[in-house]
């Protein structure tokens, strides 16, 4: 699904700055586009609420950690873990997962959300869409 | 990271409701982008026919307990559900472990439970809101609905369990929510390890409404080629109701592979494959040349691997198929097919699939929600090396002939 852009940009105040913590999410209607704001290590990350797969909700999905694998020196898997530095969101229709820093899918990383233009000023959170 | 332009006029966005989608979700907002798309693509002014969609029999179990024919059958799996801990809803069934595993581990919540509220209307089924809701988001004209873990019940240790639960079930589904909803039809599950009880399942609720076919639930040792069936097959053809292969898990296969999405992508085509190579290669479609056959629930990559396969081994081992008069691939261009879950990771291969299977009149949408890997009508719409007639076909037109809808 590709990205679309608005005819005429408007910019949204979406929120307070105490509306998305650390590792939160805020979801809003941006007039007709649904957007997901995520703030990772105090960043914001912006996306249209609308996965790449198939349209489906992502920003209104689970958050969970990447999920990896542990080799052994033998290159034999013993087991699987977390990677805490690595939050996912995944997509509530089919289970896709992007990575909320890049916004792009967890295992192949030209399939990406569309982001959207976000900026935090004055104690608000503001998006262009 | 981008900066907004300064100077933009602001306007206030507003708060979604819900801000993670949860086992508690309503349907509409789960499916609330796929209402978009049916604005986008104007699917309203389409006739839709969902040919797979689910319902969970579980929830209602107590219920369905209560139509098994068998007294003492009926008394013992009460009893299970009254005295053993966590049995109310899964007496006697055999609803398979890894059924829990199709949610990702509660990344896809619509697969676990649809536990959305639901306001009691009298002397209606709560399922019923769940099907119009799931109907309603994706502008579905009917929609044909199937039982879930009961799909599993090939598999059941006990033959008579499985002829006695699917006759309830469909007892029950008959009576409690088909009579309710005209826009649901069903093709009922077939006790499939008794043809005597398929024929007179078929003779019982053959003419009921809202019956549009019966169903093979198709994990199973059976050989659909087995003598016992020519009866039901010819009962079939007479009344003209298609006969449906609703594939499924096996889970037994996680002794070859050890993951369950591997299980899923394998056993889900296997199950289909090995009932379509027997029903082809033994030549049941010249023996029951009327006799409309639907395979659901495998996706769409298998079908042309299998035509050349069985062509290729056919043309060299003639003797092994005699009745065959024609390529095993023209049989199943005379087949139907449920689209769901469609590939689309390869546009050039998947065109190319439904040019080979003739999709144009043998493809039938399906939706196959509230599953994990449900495709909504707009998979199909946005499909731009389709027609606007072959879209119309496939997303209903197709059903409406093979089932003779309204
Ligand atoms: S729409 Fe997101 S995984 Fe399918």
């Amino acid at each position: 699904m590709g990205a679309r852009c608005s005819a005429a940009a408007v910019r949204w105040d979406a929120g307070a700055s105490a509306d998305v913590p650390e590792r939160g999410r805020l979801v809003v209607d941006a007039g007709e586009t649904s957007v997901g704001i995520f703030r990772i290590d105090g960043a914001l990350h912006a996306y249209e609420n609308r996965c790449a797969h198939a349209g489906g909700p992502i920003c209104q999905g689970l958050m969970v950690p990447r999920v990896v694998e542990l080799l052994d020196e033998r290159r034999a898997i013993i087991g699987s873990a977390f990677d805490e530095t690595d939050l996912n969101i995944a997509c509530p229709w089919h289970g896709a997962e992007y990575s909320i820093r890049t916004g792009r899918h967890a295992g192949k990383p030209a399939i990406a959300l569309r982001r959207i233009p976000v900026e935090e000023v004055g104690g608000r959170i503001y998006v262009i869409a | 990271m981008d900066l907004p332009v300064p100077d933009l006029p602001t306007r206030q966005a507003k708060r979604r409701a819900v801000q993670e989608i949860t086992i508690h979700t309503d349907t509409r907002e789960i499916l609330a982008n796929a209402r978009r798309d049916t604005e986008r693509f104007g699917l309203d002014s389409y006739y839709i026919v969902d040919v797979d969609a689910h319902h969970v029999e579980l929830d209602s179990w107590s219920e369905v307990l209560a139509h098994i024919q068998d007294p003492v059958l009926r008394y013992n799996a009460q009893a299970i559900a009254r005295n053993w801990p966590y049995a109310g809803n899964l007496a006697m069934s055999n609803h398979a472990p890894g059924l829990t595993m199709q949610d990702v581990a509660g990344r896809i919540p619509h697969q676990a439970q649809l536990a959305e509220a639901v306001p009691p209307i009298a002397g209606e089924h709560r399922d019923l809101t769940l099907v119009r809701r799931a109907m309603e988001a994706m502008s579905i004209d009917l929609q044909v609905v199937f039982p879930q873990p009961m799909l599993g019940i090939g598999m059941h240790p006990s033959a008579q369990t499985e002829t006695e639960l699917v006759l309830a079930y469909n007892r029950w589904f008959t009576s409690r929510i088909l009579p309710h909803e005209p826009r649901i039809k069903t093709m009922l599950a077939l006790p499939f390890r008794d043809p005597e009880a398929c024929l007179r399942t078929v003779r019982e609720f053959g003419d009921v409404p809202g019956v549009i076919g019966f169903l093979v639930t198709s994990q199973r040792q059976a050989q659909v080629n087995s003598p016992g069936y020519m009866r039901l097959y010819a009962e079939l053809e007479e009344r003209g109701l298609p006969l449906g292969f609703h594939a499924g898990p096996d889970y037994n296969m996680e002794r070859a592979v050890n993951r369950f999405l591997s299980v899923h992508a394998l056993s889900f085509v296997t199950c289909n494959m090995v009932h379509l190579t027997n029903w082809v290669i033994n030549g049941l479609p010249e023996r029951f040349p009327k006799l409309k056959v639907v395979w659901i629930e495998s996706g769409l990559a298998w079908i042309p691997f299998m035509m050349q396969r069985l062509d290729h081994e056919w043309l060299l081992r003639q003797s092994d198929a005699p009745l065959l008069k024609r390529l095993p691939s023209e049989y199943m261009r005379d087949m139907y097919y449920t689209s769901q879950p469609m590939e689309v990771t390869d546009m050039d291969l998947l065109q190319s699939t439904f040019r080979a299977m003739k999709a144009e009149t043998q493809l039938l949408w399906s939706s196959d929600w509230p599953h994990w890997d449900f495709d909504t009508p707009g998979r199909i719409a946005g499909l731009e090396f389709l027609s606007e007639q072959a879209k119309r076909n496939i997303l209903g037109e197709n059903a409406r002939r093979v089932f003779g809808l309204p």
